[in-house]
């Protein structure tokens, strides 16, 4: 199954390629394009997983629990295909949408890199692998954020780098921990030993410390202070791009850890990952309602919709587990929809205040068009892909007896919408204020509405195939809720 | 004894992130990579006198260090070169362009606008 | 730094550690040393010379860019990790072969040796790079 390796090696090779010919028509090319061959991949992947199972690669010969193994299945497949959707619609937006100041080749270099560092966590079955691909996302990323050499930048990114910094080591401090209590570091050898054994003593040290780790990455409840203070300075590309992929990276690897690792004391867990799932929802929402700089509202969004995510994690039942995967899924493109859309304004008003811009509906309502989609999926308005991910979710948490969390998961869905409203009444239906003087009024040319129309109806659709993406979901919290087809399909039955 | 220098270089390390100097906070960030360094090794069994390298005379595996998290730690090492690096321009810049080495005027970004 | 001593040391100190790079290079894989550490010392001896004068002399006078060491390393990891696929069976795995060389048994060489060159050259890059980014004083906004 040599083919499981293609999605480091594609982003690997265009990023290598980006570094010998640096001429800017090379990397206009190159950007898209090669995102589109990700694309492809991952599709390819997915239908080749379909008909033959979870598809596994041991790396350099080495047999499965001493190498490094490369699992696809259907969880890691799900975020492949949808990940490097995003990937396509960010290359094509940074097309139109970086300013002079940022070298194109630069960026798509980094672009690829933080790509293989991503797929590679994705696809990875190997935790300390894991800790590797997650520093070269980090690495990537921290050079994205600091890209344009504003003020600002600097200072979000100082903040940005010390929380993640700290992060990592934890994360590889409880690496060490469980690799010298268990000898391995293999997931699937790992899980197997963690479920024959009852020790909880073995998991709980390393627990704790993952538990930091991974909420530092996914900004979760009281960790989450560095995502608002950074996400809002570099250029909007650049912010687009995180705000679609990286604490989704950090939720991803939370279902992996939870459902894999965390067999004992699982009450204790569970009631933990609930009770930062509400803050985060609640917290979030109120900040986002409070703000009036649309960046800095989607920004607070992301947290509160990493709430959800881990909500259904924490009820653990197939059907949260599946409604949780939908909710990334969906919030990857939403969100992504969103942020695009706030560059749009931006540029078309030259500001992303929103008391200052007004008027959009009149002026623009194929935008309005455009933007109303994303933002009424993350609100959760039926058919669009948002209500079918909360309905799961909320479903799951009433039949498993959490009314408290799924009353606040309700009461989040209000102020989601409340948010949604204000960018909407304040930068489409209101007039446009007086007191401005500039009034920039960029005209966007089409290729400005591609990657927005992309994902609108990306959105759309799976809100219309919503049984068909459920049927694939609940398969994968199947794949993860009994993981014994996981660790069969990686050790092969080999193991002594 | 490895074991008290662990935490001894955490202490440290937490510290020197609750000090003010941005300075001295990056310092606080490396000694806790090193912490997490020995921390790994350690947990992994450091063991003295045994190399981890197979030369066609030894047979032996108890005469072997398990070599797993020399190469843990060396990967971990070559990040933790990198993240410091890295800080440390970002800190040389952010001195040049404001001047000043104070954690608490980094509030700029959080503010309400 | 301007110091006459370092200066004129650096002529002759700087071969030195490109050799004892190499050196360091060569017997890597299953005795201590490889690409990392030799690429390191390589780039120290590129760091000496930034030192010794400044580093604007060093960027002025290489005629590579650091970026082309990294693209040519990165370059040659990528092209070692795909004999494996099609000689054996999986990504990156080892495929070693003896050079015949006279008066000795022969040389060992393989892809995981050129991963190792890949490591070396990347790593000089780095160096390099992390030198020039820490002296140079681009003005910010």
């Amino acid at each position: 199954m040599n083919i499981v390796a293609l999605p480091l090696l594609i982003p690997f090779a265009l990023a290598i390629s980006l570094l010998l010919f640096r001429s800017p028509t090379i990397g206009r090319w190159v950007g898209p394009l090669g995102s589109f061959a990700i694309f492809i991949v991952s599709l390819y992947l997915f239908s080749n997983l379909q008909t033959n199972g979870i598809l596994t690669l041991n790396m350099g010969g080495w047999d499965a629990p001493f190498g490094i193994v490369l699992v696809i299945d259907y969880l890691s497949a799900l975020m492949l295909v949808v990940s490097s959707l995003i990937l396509v619609v960010v290359s094509l937006f940074a097309l139109r949408f970086l300013t002079d100041d940022i070298p194109l080749n630069r960026f798509y270099f980094f672009f690829f890199t933080l790509a293989m560092g991503m797929n590679g966590a994705f696809i990875t079955g190997d935790v300390f692998n894991l800790y590797v691909w997650f520093e070269v996302m980090l690495i990537s990323s921290f050079v994205l954020i600091t890209m344009g050499k504003k003020k600002e930048q600097l200072e979000g990114g100082i903040k940005y780098l010390a929380l993640n910094l700290i992060g990592s080591f934890l994360f590889l401090a409880g690496l060490g921990l469980l690799y010298g209590k268990t000898g391995t570091l293999n997931m699937a050898h790992l899980a197997e030993i963690l479920r024959n054994d009852n020790q909880a003593v073995l998991m709980n040290t390393s627990g704790i410390l993952f538990f930091v780790a991974f909420g530092i990455k996914a900004a979760i409840f009281p960790l989450y202070f560095w995502l608002p203070a950074s996400y809002h300075t570099p250029n909007i590309t650049i912010t687009t791009l995180f705000a679609g992929l990286l604490t989704k990276v950090g939720v991803y690897t939370f279902i992996r850890f939870f459902t894999l690792f965390f067999v004992q004391d699982q009450p204790f867990w569970h009631n933990l990952l609930l009770i930062t799932a509400g803050f985060t929802m609640v917290i979030g929402g109120m900040a986002a309602a409070s703000y009036y700089e649309t960046r800095r509202i989607l920004s607070y969004h992301i947290i509160s919709q990493i709430g959800y995510m881990i909500m259904g994690l924490g009820i653990f039942t197939p059907l949260a587990i599946a409604g949780a995967v939908f909710f990334t899924l969906h919030n990857m493109i939403a969100k992504t929809g969103a942020f695009v859309a706030s560059g749009m304004i931006a540029k078309i008003k030259g500001t992303y205040q929103l008391k200052e811009i007004g008027g959009l509906y009149k002026d623009n309502p194929l935008l309005a068009v455009l933007f109303i989609i994303p933002a009424f999926a993350l609100a959760g308005i039926p058919p669009l892909s948002g209500f079918f991910a909360k309905f799961m979710l909320i479903k799951a948490g009433f039949e498993n007896g959490n009314y408290i969390i799924t009353a606040v998961a309700l009461l989040t869905g209000i102020l989601t919408l409340y948010s949604m409203i204000k960018i909407w009444n304040e930068a489409f239906l209101k007039k446009q204020p007086d007191n401005q003087a500039g009034k920039v009024d960029v005209k966007l040319a089409w290729p400005d509405y591609l990657p927005l129309t992309i994902l609108a109806t990306a959105s759309v659709l799976m809100g219309i195939f919503a049984a068909s993406v459920f049927s694939y979901t609940m398969e994968a919290a199947n794949q993860l809720i009994e993981p014994s087809h996981y660790i069969n399909s990686v050790l092969k039955n080999k193991m002594p | 004894m490895l074991s008290i220098l662990v935490g001894v270089l955490y202490t440290a390390g937490v510290y020197m992130l609750l000090r003010r100097s941005i300075l001295k906070f990056i310092i606080g960030i490396i000694f806790m990579s090193n912490a997490t360094n020995l921390l790994v090794f350690i947990s992994a069994g450091l063991v003295a006198g045994k190399p981890a390298f197979v030369n066609g005379a030894t047979t032996n595996v108890s005469q072997l260090a398990d070599p797993m998290p020399q190469a843990l730690v060396l990967t971990a090492i070559v990040i933790g070169l990198g993240m410091a690096v890295f800080i440390l321009a970002l800190k040389y810049k952010y001195f040049e362009v404001t001047g000043t080495d104070d954690l608490d005027q980094l509030k700029q970004t959080d503010s309400q606008k | 730094m301007n110091s006459i001593i370092l200066q004129i040391a650096s002529k002759y100190v700087r071969w030195l550690l490109v050799i004892f790079s190499v050196i360091i290079l060569l017997r890597g894989h299953n005795a201590p040393g490889g690409g990392f550490i030799g690429g390191l010392l390589a780039g120290l001896s590129l760091a000496y010379k930034g030192f010794a004068f400044t580093p604007e002399l060093l960027k002025t006078e290489m005629k590579v860019k650091p970026e082309s060491f990294m693209g040519l390393g990165l370059m040659l990891i990528f092209i070692s990790v795909w004999p494996g696929v099609f000689i054996k069976s999986a990504f990156m795995e080892g495929i070693w072969f003896t050079i015949p060389f006279p008066f000795t048994e022969g040389y060992k060489f393989g892809t995981p040796f050129l991963f190792d060159i890949g490591v070396f050259f990347t790593v000089i890059g780095v160096t390099v790079l992390f030198l020039f980014s820490l002296s140079n004083n681009k003005s910010w906004k």
